[in-house]
């Protein structure tokens, strides 16, 4: 792995980041009713497991949590390009009449987004789908936005954008690397 | 580690990782099937054959199955309906067939090697399910699956197959697959229905009797015996082969005692197999058909994926 680059958001920020959109998430729905996480593979999954604790510490009690894989959804799957290993999916709650709260580390194309929405309603119609993103580093090609953004980031093509996480799942830094 | 096969022929041309890829990702394809909405996108726009020369039920309903699941558009073909009873030949049927093209085509074949055959002569991807006495890689690849899910491995697993190892594609592709990942195969049946030369296709043990197979078995894995392809001259009688190559519950004691007993079906009850063992608690016959579902998923997902050979 490439360790040159520069940090844009070390493991404080990215505390208080999430501890922010914690908040922000509960003030939206009006606290924790009917609420749930589904990260997406896999930087989105460690991430929902860190706001669903810091959710249990502002307001007490465990939300269920589920992951996404958006692999079979894709939309560049095409003739015999090379097939992507399939992760898995694994949501064990309905999500039916659920707010369903989609977390994701970097928000870019807004296709990995499409991908994963279409996921979810396989599973169910959920009452709303919410966006979480801890960067936003723009150029979207879809008309999808954030409702909850960490840290919004200017970037060019040529940049590339890594959340490191820990042995723990736990995220360590941001970090902006030019190609 | 991508999958660069345009086809699926047999468990033999793929190496151990490969294998393991398809697992994995049949492991993780599983879930769409207990699903509410038991359908993914995946393969939208892709027209995949069945073309059946001989008689399926379970293979070819699985293999449409997977491809419906995958959002593929399925079409069967089966012999006894097709310009195959006016006398056509298969390379003429494939050509066919290429000309209204399809991506995918799923066959089974009496004629051992018919695959390969045809894999060479056409560019769409070509899926053996079923070629004569030779390969059976979906059926393998399934029971590798129902293994692994409960051991959680495959290595170093003793595994017994028992019956007519020489006119069974699914032991072949077995022993192909399980030596790969490290299982130890032990084969027993009547000296006529053990092939010559066996211990070539693998590191495996050929076995006097049924009891020297089961003793200490993880797996036994009882063959079906073929009435439909039988001379009158491999066996005696039925009874005579249930008596010393059938499994019976006295029999299965010999293995350990968290055993799995598998069968590729359809049974022959009371000629191989007693309806209390493949119906009791150490049968996993039924789980070895759900799996089946989604072993063929992933062939398809990653054949569809595969690189094309360069010309």
């Amino acid at each position: 792995m490439n360790t040159e680059g520069t940090i844009i958001l070390d493991g404080a920020g990215i505390k208080r980041a999430l501890t922010r959109i914690a908040h922000e998430i509960l003030e939206n729905n009006k606290g924790m009713k009917e609420l749930v996480l589904v990260g997406i593979r896999t930087g989105g999954v460690y991430l929902a497991s860190e706001l669903a604790s810091r959710l249990d510490e502002i307001e007490g009690g465990m939300i269920p949590v589920g992951s996404v894989d958006i692999t079979l959804y894709r939309d560049d799957i095409k003739g015999h390009s090379k097939h992507l290993p399939v992760g898995k999916t694994d949501i064990p709650f309905s999500v039916e009449g659920k707010k369903v709260v989609l977390v994701d580390d970097v928000l870019y194309t807004g296709r990995t987004i499409r991908a994963a929405m279409d996921a979810l309603m396989d599973h169910g119609r959920a009452q709303c789908i919410q966006l979480a993103v801890l960067i936003d580093r723009g150029h979207r090609e879809l008309p999808i936005r954030a409702d909850f953004v960490g840290r919004n980031v200017p970037t060019s093509l040529k940049e590339n954008i890594l959340v490191r996480f820990d042995s723990d799942n736990h995220p360590v830094e941001v970090v902006l690397q030019k190609n | 580690m991508g999958f660069k096969h345009k086809d699926i022929l047999g468990l033999q041309e793929l190496t151990a990782g490969e294998i393991d890829l398809l697992l994995n990702t049949a492991e993780n394809l599983k879930e769409i099937n207990s699903r509410e909405i038991k359908k993914v996108p995946t393969l939208r726009g892709k027209t995949i054959v069945n073309l059946f020369f001989e008689p399926s039920t379970r293979t070819r309903t699985s293999f449409e199955l997977a491809a419906k699941r995958l959002s593929a558009d399925t079409i069967n073909i089966s012999a006894s309906t097709s310009a195959v009873q006016k006398g056509e030949t298969l390379s003429d049927t494939a050509r066919n067939i290429e000309a209204m093209k399809p991506d995918i085509i799923v066959m089974r074949h009496s004629i051992s090697g018919a695959h390969h055959y045809l894999a060479k002569r056409v560019s769409y991807s070509v899926i053996n399910a079923g070629d004569g006495a030779h390969e059976h890689p979906s059926q393998a690849l399934l029971d590798m699956l129902t293994m692994r899910e409960k051991f959680g491995r495959l290595a170093g697993l003793k595994v017994a197959i028992i019956g007519d190892i020489t006119h069974s594609r699914v032991a072949r592709s077995n022993i192909y697959g399980l030596t790969k990942m490290g299982a130890k195969v032990f084969l027993a049946g009547p000296p006529t229905m053990m092939p010559q030369g066996v211990e070539r296709l693998g590191d495996v043990t050929v076995c006097r009797t049924i009891q020297e197979a089961v003793d200490g078995a993880d797996v036994v894995m009882m063959l079906r015996i073929q009435l439909e392809r039988q001379g009158k001259t491999l066996m005696p009688t039925q009874r005579e082969y249930s008596r010393y190559f059938g499994l019976n519950r006295e029999l299965l004691k010999l293995a350990k005692p968290e055993v799995m007993v598998m069968h590729p079906g359809p049974m022959n009850r009371g000629v191989e197999i007693c309806s209390d063992v493949a119906d009791g608690p150490n049968s996993y016959i039924m789980q070895q058909v759900e799996n089946g579902v989604a072993v063929r998923m992933s062939m398809l997902y990653h054949v569809s994926g595969g690189e094309l050979p360069t010309e």
